[in-house]
């Protein structure tokens, strides 16, 4: 038993780490580490860099214009990314909806929409979730009626994020009410700027609206953008679902966020003369959190190395996704116990680009609280973490 | 033994009740958050005319009894329906520490305006560097002939912005971290020299970063004796303590009840999600969470109201605000999670009792600081 990279995996991940520290726009980078969202221009022109390079789709084959990277060379492409806090590839185009086009989808499908999606010439969005279907996905009520040579789409889909960038939407929609609810569902390809489609955001706890609701109102479909078979949906979603799953653990970026919670508590006065650091109480605790930072890192090379000899994605992308959510929630909440009150002040604009004021507190401390809000949708979103148990019991202890 | 409240109390606990029943919904709420000061002048004069703005203070100084158990009532009716006007800051803070300080013509004079709603105050501890350390005070009060120079910034200054005084906490000798040389001076809150940056709080609050920089008061705008305010403010801030961990006691027990109500409307799989046995052992431990924090700022403020000794009753105050930190944030992020994707919206009330108990939680010294505070007493 070993944990040794190759040396040809190493000299990969040298290459990647250079390419990163050249390539990466110094400017993004001083924006993430103050906290600042790239803008949509930001993370497509960053997206189009590593499209010149052929690094755009680590994920995909290369037949697709991926970069054919072997599992491991994947994982230390998202870890050196997540170490810098790069953005991952905006995951609904990449990561959602082309492995479906790519498994379910037609020729004509592939050439028309897979370019676009590794150039980043188009912002894809996801219509999942219903406000009465959420962990219950299946019980989705959004319609799709045929009618000639299109189908007629009514209902609301929601938590959709991003859709204010968006171009296309991949949704999941009813064409059949007569049989068992999952039996009834198609995945449908829909042209935002469709007549009848509409936005409206959802603001979360931190000021933000990062997703929305979208309301389709007689939205007129063209039969060819059905991927795959009419009403065999469902299976290819979950399938979808579980490349949702993956890359969730977060272990580079707690690496990175630990890095700063201890460089910024160096800084804090404790208020008896000592910093933070020197706090007996919050140093066990920072400890404590990279003990656990330390065992998810290994849960998730082991899960790799049996990816990487065969095995596919099971259960312990439900593990990953539990403990990553929940270890991150743990690393906000103890960025907000190190700023106490300089994170009282409710300010997000202070976080947008191009805020001209003087930020209130130091550094970034009243961001902690900011993130810590928005942040408890990880234990919510892809797959609720209560389901992922669920996912646990059923198929690895037979309950 | 006798756990119940009184007579006085019960008619206080309804008349918080039927105010918030009738006046205070979320969507009232929002709109006064929204508005410039942050809170409603009509319901401040209304809290006068209830006498809830003399509940802190004891008949002698025309209050209602000042009793820390008054206190509890009255501010855990506050945490259920998350109220936002500047209750802590005005009454129990600054007109606390004029209670305790101030001589007796200035007393009478400002604590009367302030029952009746007619005086707003601020009181102007927190530093950039002092954390949670009462005692460690960089700004400074120089005398200089019968006048005296303040200088130095505070943070989280509740109700700065609305405040006609500012109590300002400053160090006329001494070391930074010294008990000995701190004293509290009165500052009208438009006086030369004094600079507000308001904003608001997570929780809704109007807060300020207020900068003093060279603001003439007279000697006698100190509230007692020069450089002896220390025990005075460690009293008053033990007592907000109380009153605030009441106060997230009620949010907490709102977040409860609106859990376990979702949990029986909203349905997944063909059925209520409050009949999965999973969601239900977690509501129950949140029910737990909320007993044990009840019975513990019931003991802290029973400890303050009784002849203890004052090491005993800063104990705890602490053991109180440290056990309901670990059921802020047990009962917070439950209420969160049960409730799924709605729950971290703006659009429910959920989301924002979460953040008032989270700003709570911060308060007058966090879970850490006061189980640190405790073991060291």
């Amino acid at each position: 038993m070993n944990a040794d990279f190759t040396a040809e995996d190493l000299a990969f991940q040298e290459e990647v780490r250079s390419f990163l520290e050249n390539e990466f726009p110094a400017e993004y980078q001083a924006k993430i580490d103050a906290n600042i969202r790239l803008s949509k221009e930001e993370i497509i022109n960053w997206q189009k860099i590593l499209y010149k390079k052929g690094w755009a789709a680590p994920s995909w084959p290369v037949e697709y214009g991926g970069t054919g990277w072997t599992q491991i060379q994947q994982h230390m492409f998202a870890t050196e990314m997540g170490l810098i806090g790069a953005p991952d590839p905006v995951p609904f185009g990449m990561k959602m909806v082309a492995p479906i086009i790519m498994a379910y989808g037609n020729d004509e499908q592939k050439a028309r929409f897979l370019p676009d999606i590794l150039e980043s010439n188009v912002w894809w969005c996801q219509g999942y979730s219903e406000p009465n279907a959420g962990s219950d996905l299946a019980s989705l009520k959004t319609a799709a009626v045929r009618d000639g040579d299109h189908y007629v789409v009514n209902g609301a889909k929601t938590w959709n994020t991003y859709g204010q960038y968006a171009d296309w939407i991949f949704c999941l929609v009813r064409t059949d009410n007569t049989v068992k609810k999952q039996e009834g569902i198609s995945f449908l390809l829909i042209d935002m700027k469709s007549p009848g489609v509409s936005l409206k955001p959802i603001y979360l706890l931190d000021g933000h609206a990062e997703v929305n609701e979208v309301f389709f109102d007689d939205v007129k479909v063209p039969v060819e953008n059905l991927i795959g078979e009419e009403n065999k949906g469902w299976t290819y979603a979950k399938v979808l679902l579980t490349h949702e799953r993956t890359n969730i653990s977060g272990v580079p970026r707690g690496k990175r966020r630990l890095r700063a919670l201890k460089r910024i508590a160096a800084e804090t006065d404790d208020g008896f003369g000592n910093s933070m650091m020197e706090n007996q109480t919050f140093r066990n605790r920072v400890a404590s959190i990279e003990i656990e930072l330390k065992a998810l890192e290994y849960a998730e090379l082991r899960t790799l190395a049996s990816i990487s000899t065969g095995k596919a994605p099971g259960p312990e992308s439900s593990i990953l996704k539990i403990v990553g959510t929940e270890l991150a929630q743990r690393i906000d909440e103890i960025f907000v116990d190190l700023a106490a009150y300089h994170c009282l002040p409710f300010v997000p604009e202070q976080f947008e680009d191009g805020f001209q004021g003087t930020p209130l507190g130091p550094g970034n401390s009243a961001a902690s609280a900011l993130t810590y809000f928005n942040n408890r949708k990880a234990s919510i979103y892809g797959g609720s973490n209560e389901i992922q148990r669920n996912i646990i019991c059923k198929a690895v202890l037979g309950l | 033994m006798d756990f119940s409240y009184s007579e006085v109390q019960l008619m206080l606990q309804d008349s918080v009740q039927k105010f918030v029943h009738k006046s205070y919904d979320h969507e009232t709420r929002s709109k006064i958050v929204e508005s410039e000061d942050g809170y409603s002048k009509e319901n401040w004069q209304l809290f006068a005319e209830l006498g809830w703005l003399a509940v802190p203070f004891t008949e002698e100084d025309g209050g209602l009894g000042g009793s820390a158990v008054d206190l509890i009532v009255i501010m855990e009716e506050f945490g259920k329906a998350n109220l936002v006007e500047p209750f802590t800051a005005t009454a129990v803070l600054s007109g606390g520490l004029i209670a305790e300080l101030a001589e007796a013509e200035t007393k009478a004079s400002l604590l009367e305006q302030l029952v009746t709603g007619n005086l707003q105050l601020a009181c102007a501890y927190a530093e950039t560097g002092s954390r949670f350390n009462l005692g460690k005070v960089a700004t400074t009060a120089t005398t200089s002939g019968d006048d005296v120079l303040i200088n130095g910034k505070k943070i989280a200054v509740l109700n700065a912005s609305n405040a006609d005084q500012i109590l300002v906490v400053a160090r006329e000798s001494g070391e930074e971290t010294d008990a000995e040389g701190i004293s509290i001076f009165r500052v009208d809150a438009n006086a030369d020299g004094v600079s507000i940056n308001a904003f608001t709080n997570m929780d809704g609050k109007k807060s300020s970063e207020v900068t003093f920089e060279n603001v003439k008061v007279s000697a006698e705008s100190r509230l007692g004796e020069a450089g002896k305010a220390l025990p005075a403010l460690q009293k008053i801030i033990d007592r907000a303590t109380v009153g605030v961990s009441a106060e997230a006691l009620g949010a907490l027990e709102s977040l409860l009840q609106k859990t376990v109500e979702y949990s029986k409307t909203r349905k997944q799989f063909g059925t209520i999600i409050g009949s999965f046995q999973a969601l239900q052992h977690r509501m129950a431990d949140m029910f737990i969470e909320c007993q044990l924090a009840r019975s513990i700022v019931v003991m802290a403020a029973m400890q303050l109201d009784s002849s203890a000794g004052d090491l005993e009753k800063t104990k705890s105050v602490s053991a109180a605000k440290s056990r309901v930190g670990k059921a802020i944030r047990h009962v917070g992020q439950e209420s969160i999670q049960i409730h799924g994707g709605i729950g971290v919206t703006d659009e429910l009330d959920v989301g924002h009792l979460f953040k008032r108990v989270t700003a709570i939680d911060i308060m007058f010294g966090n879970a850490d600081y006061h189980t640190e505070r405790f073991a060291s007493l």
